[in-house]
């Protein structure tokens, strides 16, 4: 018995209750995180996994709508789910979104006038890098290939 | 050019680059969601009264006239700087303020409300939040101004203030009678 006594220590009580608070509290956010949907089949479900992994929680913005336990979310994920039943289309319910939230719901921004620089501004980029060097390259292997013609001074720049 | 100062320009660029993006964000908050439906009709809706739920009032009753709709809740704390404001210019507004009290609990609300009193023409209680998914409603506050045949003309998220009221309200509500007139 004094084993026993020494075991449940008032030490030994408190992390046991802070163990029961960390499990209670975990399994409270997973409760939140998977609100049960009636999904006809796995493929459903898949294809609901799928959907939401693609738009943006628009309260914890850096939350996918799959992910994110805001109340707003939890909401629309409930009217993703509806449309589906209702037979939309993926594109039918992401037009649904954007009516109402703006391309911001949508991870993917669509190719249009205000999003051309962020669809083709790193390839601006690294186009320009790449002429950049090739003139260089091509400057240098001139002034190697005709060391005599090169001018005077010229030698400072090559660092 | 020398090609020594190149890479200096490169750094000047870059530096003109970030100072752009802080002189930006200065105007522009990157979280704030733009609203689509600016300019378009506002979605229609009846929702129930909120002292009086079995009652509905919704667009049927607003069309006609300029209306102020604006997202409350008790559970928004950002809702309470905005709420003297409401008291002290709401009316002084000229158009109809209609609360739109947004997931709240009904006993909640009226105890907020009681707290620091009420300043709509009327209050409709979204307690689902389906009608504020059709505004875009991402949060609270958030005020809606639409004008006399029913569309939205202005959206603003966050709480209101006095200079909300004076450089951005009033002049479009002044503009809304004109046109009506």
């Amino acid at each position: 018995m004094r084993g026993c006594d020494r075991l449940l220590s008032s030490r030994s009580w408190t992390l046991v209750l802070i163990l029961a608070l960390c499990a209670s509290v975990l399994s409270a956010s997973l409760a939140f995180a998977i609100d049960p949907l009636p999904f006809k089949d796995h493929t459903e479900e898949l294809r609901f996994q799928a959907l939401t992994k693609q738009l943006r929680c628009l309260v914890c913005q850096n939350e996918s709508l799959a992910d994110s336990n805001a109340p707003l979310a939890a909401d629309l994920r409930r009217d993703v789910f509806e449309q589906m039943q209702a037979g939309k289309s993926d594109a039918e319910i992401k037009e649904w979104l954007t009516a109402r939230y703006s391309d911001f719901v949508l991870y993917d921004p669509p190719l249009h006038g205000g999003t051309l620089l962020l669809w083709f501004g790193p390839m601006i980029v690294v186009l320009a890098g790449a002429a950049a060097i090739f003139v260089i390259v091509r400057r240098r292997s001139r002034a190697i290939a005709a060391p005599n013609a090169r001018p005077a001074g010229d030698a400072e720049d090559d660092w | 050019m020398n090609a020594r100062l190149l890479p200096l320009a490169g750094f000047v660029l870059v530096l003109a680059l970030l100072g752009f993006g802080i002189w930006w964000s200065q105007y522009h908050d990157p979280r704030e969601v733009p609203s689509p439906l600016i300019d378009k009709p506002a979605p229609t809706f009846a929702l129930p009264v909120f002292d009086d739920p079995p009652k509905t009032f919704g667009t049927k009753e607003l069309a006609g006239e300029p209306y102020l709709l604006n997202v409350f809740a008790s559970w928004c704390f950002a809702c309470r700087d905005e709420h003297p404001i409401l008291m002290r210019e709401g009316k002084r507004l000229g158009v109809k303020l209609v609360g739109f009290n947004y997931k709240d609990e009904p006993a909640d609300a009226k105890r907020w409300l009681a707290q620091f009193g009420n300043p709509y023409d009327i209050i409709v209680a979204d307690v689902s939040g389906d009608v504020a998914i059709d505004f875009g409603v991402t949060g609270a506050p958030e005020t809606f101004l639409v004008d006399a045949h029913g569309v939205i003309r202005y959206k603003y998220i966050s709480p209101i203030t006095p200079e909300v009221i004076a450089t951005e309200l009033l002049p479009r509500i002044a503009k809304l009678k004109e046109a009506s007139r």
